[in-house]
């Protein structure tokens, strides 16, 4: 590999760096257009749809998308694009929280087993060879039909799925700096074992764990919807893209494709934004790992 | 040649199994012990009464002790016994034994699709740097990853049936014109040539088609990345070099040794590609109306059926565990050094 010739100069500082990677890489640059409309929306979602997102209207049921109703109605005479706005806000929600415990979570198992090693080492990555050896998506359904089929439990079990990810970057990058100079000076200078961990050697991890974030985000969604589209967690008035494309599924053998196609590229937009970030700041952070 | 050392890896890699099975099992008796409330009230069923709860709970063994019920759980597992299904009063293992080869039809047919399109587009993508199939590749796979496959059968349906005609109504293996071939593999496309009945082929095939598409997108994208990137650090290495100056032919060089040495990574994708096709397979199946084990597990996750569902959990993982080793197996054929190193 030619590594020299992919890194870019570095000696100007991290924000030169980060400005010449995304002036060398536009598509970053829209991604992260994209990300602040998906938030604005997920903040404001309620507040700037046109229409309520649950009052139906039988007279006006199954209408395409016209200048009134700009995302047509469904079965129920509701307006699409409000309920596609709105939903948002919860996809949004799920997805945070769910990447959000797994970061903690996986973050501390990671740093325990790459500082202490041994016995810990050996336990939590038996734990997450295991979580690994489930297609991940069955053992979601699995662990949502044992614990209840709520909301909440959508969010725990896409995090535990999400777990051995970050645990596994973490773990790699506290293994190799546990005894790093840095590590010992500060044991040294007589900071606690926990205190070189957390605010010494953790650090460090933080950049490639940012790149799993953004990444794992967009498959989160993905899972989260998926798991809604199948019947789990969201309940049916409530306005959410898995569950939107599920009630609109119906009607696209005849002919009303509006139902399931706008609340469908909603959700693709907001993956395919994720995972432009997380290239993007793959890039960034890591300018070897670019493929 | 070394073949003692590759063997001892084989059988070391099976050991290695081993570990990962118990974990799989203890983690679906979890699952099954884990359920809100009390299980026997579940797998009695709605109407059951006082009496009959009990006779559940002791034939479920829920008055021993955890570790007395995880023996129990773990001997009818030995036994194949799965427990029974709410929904249908049959054996689960029956039922999921008797929906696998649909499911299993759909995913290889969607794999080898994926593979025969990824692949070669990995290495056009690697072999032209910067030109078109380079760029269709990139947008390929950023796109790919981001689809939701159940939106993408939904839209391929709209597309395909409803506006150009070209596909059957999205209803199932096989239209009701058609009887199902004899089973032999449970394969309707092996089963029906076999049977020497093309016209059972066909229809099975074009029921086939569209969800298998729809798999096969979702999976392109993590085959092609890596079959692209293995072969772009292959063909930049020492070797490809030294063969470029020995006057190989660039086709020798391309696919003899270029080719051959970037399969391995990509073997290793595959493993990961699994995982995600077993899970986004329950996804497809709920949409195409596909009767595989995976529309049976989101039939089941509605009406309850928690004996179904962990016994579905617990056939994909195990499914899982096995593809992993046969493909990890796979590798040390493909590789010949692997008997040395690891020995």
């Amino acid at each position: 590999m030619s590594d020299a010739a992919l890194t870019p100069p570095r000696q100007r500082g991290a924000l030169s760096h980060i400005g010449y990677v995304l002036r060398s890489n536009p598509v970053t640059m829209v991604a992260f257009g994209l990300l602040g409309l998906i938030l604005f929306v997920g903040v404001f979602g309620p507040a700037i749809a046109p229409y309520d997102p649950l009052a139906s209207n039988a007279a006006n049921a199954l209408q395409p998308p016209s200048a009134a109703h700009w995302f047509g109605t469904d079965n129920l005479g509701r307006d699409v694009f409000s309920r596609v706005l709105v939903a948002t806000r919860l996809d949004l929600i799920i997805s945070v929280a769910a990447v959000a415990l797994s970061f903690v979570i996986g973050s501390v198992l990671g740093a325990l087993a790459g500082y202490y090693g041994g016995i810990a080492d050996k336990v939590v990555s038996r734990a997450l060879d295991t979580i690994m050896a489930f297609p991940l998506f069955v053992l979601a359904m699995g662990i949502v039909a044992a614990m209840g089929n709520t909301i909440e439990n959508i969010i725990y079990a896409t995090a535990i799925i999400n777990v051995p990810f970050y645990a596994r970057v973490v773990r790699a990058e506290v293994n190799i700096r546990r005894d790093a100079g840095f590590a010992q000076a500060a044991k040294l200078s007589g900071n606690t074992d926990w205190r070189v961990l957390a605010l010494h050697i953790f650090p460090n991890a933080l950049p490639p764990l940012m790149v799993q974030v953004s990444l794992n985000m967009g498959w989160a969604i993905l899972n989260a919807a998926g798991l809604s589209f199948i019947g789990l967690g969201v309940r049916p008035p409530t306005p959410e893209w898995g569950i939107m494309v599920a009630e609109g599924a119906q009607y696209i053998v005849s002919g009303e494709w509006w139902l399931a196609l706008f609340p469908g590229l909603a959700l693709m937009l907001a993956v395919f934004t994720f995972n432009l970030l997380g290239d993007g700041l793959r890039d960034m952070v890591d300018p070897r790992m670019r493929t | 040649m070394a073949a003692p050392g590759r063997l001892k890896v084989i059988g070391s890699r099976l050991l290695q199994a081993i570990p990962v099975v118990i974990g799989v099992i203890i983690v679906t008796f979890i699952l099954t012990r884990a359920l809100p409330g009390d299980p026997a009230v579940y797998f009695a069923g709605t109407i059951a009464d006082e009496e009959s709860i009990q006779e559940v709970r002791e034939a479920l063994g829920l008055d021993k002790s955890m570790p007395e019920q995880f023996f129990y759980y773990v001997g009818d597992l030995l036994r194949g016994d799965l427990g029974t299904s709410l929904m249908t009063g049959l054996p689960v293992a029956e039922e999921l034994g008797r929906r696998l080869p649909a499911s299993l039809e759909l995913t290889l047919v969607a794999l080898i699709i994926s593979c025969a399109v990824a692949i070669p587009l990995g290495i056009l993508a690697a072999t032209r740097p910067n030109s078109l199939a380079d760029h269709a590749c990139r947008v390929l796979v950023t796109a790919g990853v981001s689809l939701p496959t159940f939106f993408t059968g939904l839209v391929l349906i709209y597309v395909f049936y409803y506006v150009l005609g070209w596909a059957p109504p999205p209803l199932g293996r096989l239209d009701f014109i058609f009887l199902e071939p004899p089973r032999v593999t449970g394969f309707f496309l092996i089963d029906s040539v076999l049977a020497g009945d093309w016209e059972t082929f066909w229809g099975a095939a074009k029921q086939l088609v569209l969800p298998a598409v729809t798999l096969a997108l979702f999976t392109l994208a993590p085959i092609a990345r890596m079959t692209r990137a293995a072969m772009l650090q292959s063909l930049s290495s020492d070797y490809i070099r030294t063969a470029r100056a020995a006057g190989l032919n660039g086709r020798t060089i391309l696919y003899g040794y270029a080719f051959h040495n970037a399969m391995l990574p990509v073997v290793t994708t595959l493993g990961m590609v699994f995982s995600f096709t077993l899970g986004a397979n329950v996804l497809v199946e709920k949409v195409f109306a596909w009767p595989g084990i995976g529309s049976f597990a989101v039939d089941a996750l509605v009406a309850s059926d928690y004996a179904a569902v962990q016994g579905f959990v617990f056939v994909m993982a195990i499914l899982f565990v096995a593809l992993n080793l046969a493909i990890d197996i796979l590798y040390t054929l493909i590789d010949p050094r692997i008997g040395f190193d690891a020995a």
